[in-house]
């Protein structure tokens, strides 16, 4: 288990959901990532945790088409991908939850989960009048959050400013994971939220690994990382320290390695 | 919340506590919560009540043919409102509607009158004007990422100086104008009551941008643009192009203003409507739509705008100076902006 190699251990037969391979970026002489691989499983949780400036966000921002490596391979399903936007990534199933919770406010849930991909009556209203099928919106939003097992928004007509933190996560969760998509990236999800809203967070990517959508998850919050992490990526300096699981090694072990105190 | 207390660890039961404390509501925050469900509310609270208390001031208030004066004076205001609606949805303003406005209608009466030019083909030059300022508003504020408070400010200032270059100042009678230029200045009979045409405009106006707003994803995109810009792009909404549509559409919008002015006042001249600008404003605040942004309906607008035609007409009939109009007008500015303070705390 004390590998740096991106070969899981145990001899992983299946194929990688998302395969990175030796990602560069630098920004001016700055080397943001410096030959970063990383493998994401079906019905995995994968935790990236880093020091500040370790790569953590711009390896993201590379598998989430938010910037563009400079060298290295991204695969989905073992065919190789260009991202060049953020939307190229959304095609190929990536969906990312922001920190700073891209849910707009005064908008109810379904339109919500719907923003940027609505859809429209079928017919003439739909497509010379381009009248939005609200009902049937609104429709789909109910199965999506019951097939997602997010129980927290039964009325998905409520705006989301009306909402809780944890309930605002949760559409934010339910827009990535909803829809056909194949992996979810959040990014530090509970780092705004109070310890009850955390844990029902937590549950939530239980509950969609549950379901076979695996997830990546970045935190700063190393409690919550040992907690629902199946394995845990380690950034340091750009570079992947080391893979871990929550078995193999401790929560003073990750730090250690984190900070260069441990080599893996 | 149905969490048992004694299930979580003590933190946890803090919580708890704390949010259900946060939760409970006095009727204040109930009436703030549906306020805020429905911002066209207040506007037509308040407009029923003007109604009512001008209606018992004075018995000429009532009176069909001064109801319907009362439309036509907020015409142009109103059409002027449904632009300015668009831009403060997405958390801009427009300084320029209303020089917009009459530079589009000084191209439209100059070139049917000076140039001979047919009057539909003098109507889309008006349009082209409109889409043209809309599209150099919009230009700044996307691609300079200008606040548009200040390139507004800033192009309203360059539209008066083209309005009067362009005019040399004069007015252009209507008389002189082909007759479709001024038909949206004439009425017709609907049994008793005799409707502007000008009005059936700006309402059916209203209808289309109502039906634009609540019913396309193009509304709600500039919903979501105005409600938080950058949530709105992290959820693939090409935010500079829905910006951009929403200066086109506001310039279309006045520039069918233009045309509604010159027949309200059966003129065009580069002097009027300098209050314009900031009526529309007017307007489109007390109609309860946020300034910042996001949140508001375009009836809200038209009731604003209605509010303020409402004092003017019952304050002047009352037999007030036209000081207390303004005074009227300012102190509901306040008012409404105030209210909309108090409603947008609604769980922030």
């Amino acid at each position: 288990m004390t590998t740096t190699q991106f070969e899981a251990p145990g001899t992983e037969t299946r194929e990688p959901i998302l395969k990175a391979r030796n990602l560069v970026k630098t920004f001016g002489r700055v080397v943001g990532l410096d030959g970063v691989s990383l493998d994401l499983y079906p019905g995995e949780v994968l935790a990236v945790i880093g020091d500040n400036g370790a790569g953590k966000s711009t390896l993201i921002k590379c598998l989430t088409g938010a910037e563009i490596p400079d060298t290295g391979e991204l695969f989905v399903s073992g065919q190789q991908v260009h991202f060049k936007r953020p939307q190229d990534a959304r095609v190929h199933g990536i969906e990312t939850v922001y920190q700073n919770l891209a849910v707009s406010p005064a908008l109810d849930v379904a339109s919500n989960l719907f923003l940027g991909r609505e859809e429209r009556l079928p017919g003439p209203l739909g497509s010379l009048f381009r009248m939005l099928d609200t009902k049937g919106m609104r429709r789909k939003a109910k199965e999506e959050l019951s097939r997602l097992g997010i129980s927290t928004l039964q009325d998905v007509t409520v705006p989301v400013e009306n909402l809780s933190g944890g309930q605002r996560q949760a559409v934010a969760v339910a827009r990535a994971a909803a829809f056909g998509s194949k992996v979810v990236v959040l990014d530090e999800p509970t780092a705004a939220l109070g310890v009850r809203e955390s844990n029902q967070v937590l549950q939530l990517v239980r509950d969609l690994r549950d379901r076979g959508l695996p997830v990546i998850l970045i935190s700063h919050n190393m409690p919550h990382v040992f907690d629902v992490a199946d394995r845990i990526h380690i950034q340091r300096l750009g570079k992947c320290a080391a893979t871990i699981t929550p078995q193999s090694h401790t929560m003073t072990d990750a730090v250690a390695i984190m900070t260069g105190a441990a080599k893996a | 919340m149905t969490q048992q207390q004694t299930a979580g660890p003590p933190s946890a039961a803090h919580a708890d506590l704390a949010e259900e404390f946060l939760d409970r509501q006095t009727p204040l925050s109930r009436i703030r919560n549906i306020l805020h469900r429905y911002p066209a509310l207040s506007p037509a609270i308040v407009l029923l009540i003007a109604v009512v208390v001008f209606g018992l001031l004075n018995d000429r208030f009532l009176r069909v043919e001064n109801l319907s004066l009362i439309t036509q004076q907020v015409a142009v205001v109103g059409t002027l409102a449904i632009a300015q609606t668009l831009i403060i949805l997405t958390a801009g303003i427009d300084l320029s509607v209303g020089a917009v406005m009459i530079l589009s209608s000084m191209v439209i009466a100059q070139l049917a009158v000076s140039n001979g030019i047919p009057g539909p083909i003098a109507l889309i030059a008006g349009l082209a004007v409109g889409l043209g300022s809309g599209a150099l508003n919009g230009f700044l504020v996307t691609r300079f990422r200008l606040p548009p408070f200040i390139v507004t400010l800033g192009t309203l200032n360059i539209f008066i100086a083209l309005t009067l270059l362009y005019s040399g100042g004069s007015t252009v009678r209507g008389s002189a104008m082909p007759d479709m230029l001024t038909w949206l200045g004439s009425t017709f009979p609907i049994g008793p009551v005799r409707i502007s045409t000008g009005v059936v405009m700006m309402l059916l106006l209203y209808v289309a941008m109502a039906y634009i707003l609540g019913k396309t994803a193009w509304g709600r995109h500039v919903y979501a643009v105005g409600d938080d810009k950058e949530a709105a792009r992290l959820a693939g909404i090409p935010v500079n192009r829905v910006l951009m549509s929403v200066y086109l559409a506001a310039g279309a919008v006045l520039a069918i203003g233009a045309w509604i002015q010159i027949g309200r006042t059966n003129a065009a001249s580069p002097n009027a409507g300098v209050d314009l600008n900031l009526d529309s404003i007017t307007a489109v605040v007390i109609g309860g739509t946020s300034l910042f942004g996001g949140r508001g309906s375009i009836w809200g607008s038209l009731l604003g705008a209605l509010i303020v035609g409402v004092f003017r007409n019952g304050l002047s009939l009352a037999g007030l100076d036209v000081l207390y109009q303004t005074l009227a007008v300012g102190i509901l500015i306040i008012i409404a902006v105030s209210v909309d303070q108090w409603i947008r705390k609604v769980k922030s």
